[in-house]
């Protein structure tokens, strides 16, 4: 056994960190105040200062302070599979103890020139993913949702639809109803044997949060890559993440960027999100998230950065005009799609997609031009009324089938407003495509 | 050599106390149990040092010995730098050994193992400087110089030069003799510090010719100069990385260097998936042929990113000391800027705006200097141009890393969110982004032989048209449909032909993505015909009704190969709707 480590002497206590005297402290091993877990995040010759994960409320000067001499770390095995872990990888489903390889979390990167290009498409049978922002395997992109709208229940949706192998749900400051939602819904799919959770609720303390992004990625490192397995990472909800590393940077007196937020959050939140990873053996890892915005705000630092890091964003938005919740075709974006659309599905996929959200955006402009009190001209009403139909029947979460059908949804649509001339579409296409005697001529 | 001993760390800063002189910028080496850990010295107080780790420091202890190496960080220069792909400190990623980068792991950058078939420039007894000629090797398709040492300073005398024939990289190519008589042995490897500028140049000279890039809103709106500067901010999303890619497959460039810069590890996947089987439209060979990739994406580590964009522009520096037209682009500056701020953070400086270091205007000014046209010893061009993506803090230009490149980067490319949004692409603002060469007059001469008399002219007039529309529709938009005279009409719609069929281009289109300097011509000028003629309609509905029908037959003319029977087609389409209009508005008349 090691030589454990301990002093009882501690100089200095803020409300989630302790300074004190020690020798041979490494930076990032883990320790226990007071028995309760701790990681150092200092060490300037003999003054170590460590963040108490719970908190340090009941630490006084004397506590004691034990130093593990390693950093925090997962046992990985397949014994994962159906499991319900906490933030430091312990079991909270009454099951045994996990068994296994002790990996240390986040792990070293993956080469580049290693990587595959993510170029398998992920279905979801939501329209405006699949046929808007179309996803791939090892592509990482988040929702972007206010607090009061489903978010939840929509990544819980793909996440049952989307073909995979493994599942694994990050859940950070999740209300305790959402947690059983989570838990019910995958217990009902019969699923259970093929998740893993990493559960961190709004009545555990926030700072173990930090641990859940880390140890969800590398358990699915463990089955993506040592398996071969489809993984899906599900991190819901990175906005409180992020409050968490904002608390430690205040505590160690850093000096905030934008927003309250660390200097080094977009390095922080890239470290996790760059785990998404297509291997050339097959396995891979898509990580969905969730950022909640406050009141719509994406230029807020947290999003903002996610932004910047991920491969694109899903915008839940309220549609009035049909009381659904759409993915706005708009703000969000798939920047993989590429690599599938119009190559593994349709050939006119690209074009038609593009079409029918640039005259989504006309009517968006009518509809301003609408609000500000001015007439509508003949084709501005054309484009009113094709929105609320696309609105409907291709961008609510709601709907659930084929992409060819979104696409022939989309030709159908594009006739039944239009003319030839007014979509933009390439010739060959249309000649295609474009039915006349399906043409509802709306004139 | 010089050592140390830690005497802390927080995350990738290291404390150290050094037991001997030691340099500000210098590379040490910390010891673990089995590795040595690469990092620079950026502060020094008496014996404390500060030093940046290019590595995550999980398994220094308290107390480790550290080598001070006495060099800055430097790159080695000679053939085979070209299809590599390069981590921030310029180890060969695809030398190393498993699926993830192993700390500490280092791989050689050139290949020692490697046979170039070497042709003298040279003879004994000629005098030479540093960056002279001495002869050729074949690096890929590219005529490779192996040089004078950078290095050294003085006139030296070839003592002997190796005849023509393959030889290894290592290998003495010549044998100089200083002035003082010291015999210095030159191989086709030298090493220089990359914070350093390659200045071996007679004279740089203002960037006076078009750089073609093959998109339209760049070449013929903002064109940027062969050693020239530009930069693209943008939000997230609007199109940075796109367009980077569009120019570097597209543009009239000798050598490309690529640096991604803390982004997405899997946009270099792309670049190294496709680059080999694209063609470079200019010389008919793969692209990758000619390019260098540097990545140190967002997870590897934070240190080296700034090491990534000067080991790029070295890297460029050294192709243009051999009369090569070199294009870096660096994907994203701010990253890097980023990075430095972390640094300054932890060792607690003084911040200036934002908690960006102070002296953020003063290192961007610099690194941007470094590009430029250069007149060689030898009387060859050679130019660096560079252009690097910005990513500005919630999407607002108003922040210190946009607004310190504003002040250096000669050209300005704007991308817009609503643009974005509106899936006009690529997003660049028309009215906001400039290219200044257009004022410089030895650019527009330039442009008066090279491409037609009055060019310049005629584009800054495209520019008001622009302007004017947006105007118009501003009116419009006021006023209502109904209230403002169809004229205003016109002049908006004037503009949207102009949005849709030269500044809009679809960079996903094997067609549309690259149109040559002679096409854009022919397309520019069509569009300023028809920007010039005039129109009666009786009524605004006409108006839209009309140029709609106008641009879509543009567009699908742009998608057509240029002069092809399709192309031709669509132009007879053009014409006949020009004369139809043009006949009904003199009836109407
Ligand atoms: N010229 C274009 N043609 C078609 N689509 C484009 C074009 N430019 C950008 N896009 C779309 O926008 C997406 C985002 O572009 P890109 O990755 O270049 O953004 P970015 O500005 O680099 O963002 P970030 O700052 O987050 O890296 C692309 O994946 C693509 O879907
Ligand atoms: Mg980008």
């Amino acid at each position: 056994m090691r030589f454990k480590r301990i002093y009882t002497k501690i100089s200095n206590i803020t409300k989630a960190t302790c300074t004190l005297k020690a020798e041979g402290a490494r930076y990032g091993e883990l320790a226990r105040v007071n028995g309760m877990p701790a990681q150092v995040i200092s060490v300037l010759g003999d003054n170590v200062t460590v963040q108490v994960f719970s908190g340090t409320e009941g630490v006084s000067s004397h506590s004691e302070v034990i130093f593990s001499g390693s950093p925090p770390s997962l046992k990985v095995s397949d014994l994962l599979a159906g499991r319900f872990l906490n933030g430091y990888g312990e079991p909270i489903d009454g099951g045994p103890e996990l068994r296994g390889e002790d990996r240390v979390i986040k792990g070293n990167a993956v080469n580049p020139v290693k990587r595959s290009q993510p170029s398998t498409l992920l279905a979801t049978g939501i329209a405006g993913i699949d046929l808007n922002n179309t996803l791939v395997t090892g592509q990482k992109i988040p929702f972007f949702a206010n607090p009061d709208q489903p978010y939840n229940q929509v990544l819980a949706e793909v996440a049952m639809r989307a073909e995979a192998d493994k599942i694994i749900l990050g859940g950070m400051g999740l209300s305790n109803d959402d947690y059983l939602f989570f838990k019910n819904t995958f217990t009902k799919a019969g699923v259970l044997n093929k998740i893993v959770c990493f559960i961190n609720t709004s009545e555990n303390p926030p700072l173990e949060r930090l641990l859940i992004p880390d140890m969800t990625c590398t358990a699915a490192e463990y089955f993506a890559n040592d398996q071969k397995q489809k993984v899906l990472v599900l991190l819901t909800d990175m906005t409180l993440y992020a409050d968490a590393l904002a608390i430690v940077a205040n505590k160690m007196d850093q000096i905030p960027s934008k927003d309250s937020m660390p200097g080094s959050l977009y390095s922080d939140l890239a470290s996790i999100y760059e785990k998404s990873v297509q291997f050339a053996h097959g396995g891979s890892i898509t990580i969905i998230a969730v950022t909640t915005l406050n009141e719509g705000d994406i230029t807020h630092a947290i999003p903002d950065n996610t932004g910047y890091i991920t491969e694109g964003q899903l915008f839940l938005k309220q549609d009035a005009d049909i009381g659904k919740v759409i993915i706005d075709p708009f703000r969000s974006l798939s920047r993989l799609k590429q690599n599938v659309i119009g190559k593994k599905t349709r050939e006119d996929h690209p074009q038609v997609m593009n079409a029918l959200v640039r005259l989504y955006a006309d009517a968006m402009d009518a509809k301003t031009k609408k609000e500000n009190g001015f007439d509508l001209n003949e084709y501005d009403k054309r484009c009113l009324d094709f929105a609320k139909e696309y609105s409907r029947k291709l961008l609510a979460v709601d709907v659930n089938i084929p992409i060819d059908q979104m696409l022939d949804t989309g030709w159908q649509l594009l006739q039944t407003y239009f003319k030839k001339f007014e979509v933009g579409i390439k010739e060959e296409f249309i000649e295609q495509y474009w039915h006349e005697e399906q043409t509802i001529n709306a004139l | 050599m010089n050592t140390g001993k830690v005497t802390g760390v927080i995350s990738n800063l290291i404390f150290i106390e050094a037991h001997g002189a030691v340099t500000q910028n210098e590379i040490c080496l910390i010891h673990t149990e089995n590795k040595r850990l690469m990092a620079e010295v950026i502060r020094i107080t008496g014996t404390q040092v500060s030093a940046q780790l290019f590595e995550t420091s999980m398994t220094i202890k308290m107390g480790s010995l550290v080598d001070f190496t006495g060099r800055m960080l430097e790159v080695e220069l000679g053939p085979g730098i070209l299809s590599k792909k390069y981590d921030g400190l310029q180890n060969d990623l695809t030398k190393m050994s498993g699926l993830f980068i192993d700390m500490g792991q280092t791989t050689p950058p050139l290949d020692s193992d490697v046979y170039y078939s070497f042709t003298p420039l040279i003879k004994a007894g000629e005098t030479l400087h540093a960056g002279d000629w001495l002869g050729s090797v074949k690096e890929n398709w590219i005529d490779h110089k192996i040089m004078v040492p950078f290095v050294l300073k003085g006139t030296y005398t070839v003592e002997s030069i190796t005849k023509k024939g393959d030889y290894l990289i290592n290998d003495v190519m010549a044998v100089l003799s200083s002035e003082k008589g010291e015999k210095i042995e030159v191989t086709m490897v030298q090493k220089w510090p990359v914070k350093r500028a390659i200045s071996t140049f007679r004279q740089k000279i203002r960037p006076n010719k078009i750089l073609q890039t093959g998109l339209r809103v760049i070449d013929t709106l903002n064109p940027i100069a062969e050693g020239g500067t530009g930069y693209i901010p943008g939000p997230f999303g609007t199109g940075k990385t796109v367009l980077q890619q569009a120019i570097a497959k597209n543009s009239k460039a000798d050598i490309l260097i690529m640096v991604a810069c803390g982004e997405r590890a899997n946009e270099v996947v792309e670049i190294f998936t496709e680059f080999p089987k694209l063609t470079d439209p200019d010389t008919g060979r793969t692209l990758d042929e000619k390019t260098t990739i540097i990545c140190n994406t967002s997870n590897m580590p934070v240190a080296a990113r700034e090491a990534s964009v000067y080991v790029g522009m070295t890297l460029a520096e050294y192709y243009r000391a051999m009369g090569l037209k070199v294009l870096i682009l660096a994907d994203s500056t701010s990253r890097w800027a980023q990075a430095l701020r972390e640094m300054s953070n932890r060792m607690e400086e003084l911040p200036g705006p934002d908690a960006f270091p102070v002296e953020l205007p003063a290192t961007i000014a610099n690194f941007y200097s470094r590009a430029g046209l250069t007149e060689l010893n030898n009387g060859a061009w050679g130019s660096v141009t560079f252009i690097g993506t910005v990513s500005p803090a919630g999407g607002n230009f108003k922040e210190p890393v946009t607004e310190s490149t504003s002040k250096v980067a000669r050209c300005f490319y704007a991308l817009s969110q609503k643009r974005a949004d509106a899936k006009r692409y690529p997003a660049i603002d028309p009215i906001a982004s400039y290219s200044k060469y257009l004022d410089y007059p030895e650019f527009v001469e330039n442009t008066d032989t090279s491409i037609q008399k009055g060019w310049v002219a005629k584009v800054k007039k495209c520019k008001d048209l622009i302007r004017n529309g947006l105007e118009a529709r501003d009116q419009i938009s006021i006023l209502g449909d109904d209230a403002v005279p169809v004229e205003y009409h016109v002049v908006f719609w004037k503009s949207e032909m102009i949005d849709f069929a030269l500044i809009q281009q679809d960079s996903f289109d094997d067609v549309d993505m690259n149109t040559s300097l002679e096409r854009q011509q022919y397309m520019f000028n069509k569009l300023m015909e028809i920007g010039d003629m005039e129109f009666h309609f009786s009524e605004f509905e006409e108006v839209g009704t009309f140029f709609k029908q106008i641009i879509n037959i543009l567009k699908q003319m742009n998608y057509s190969p240029f002069d092809s029977s399709q192309f031709k087609k669509h132009h007879k389409e053009l014409e006949k709707a020009l004369q139809n209009m043009r006949e009904k508005t003199l009836t109407e008349l």
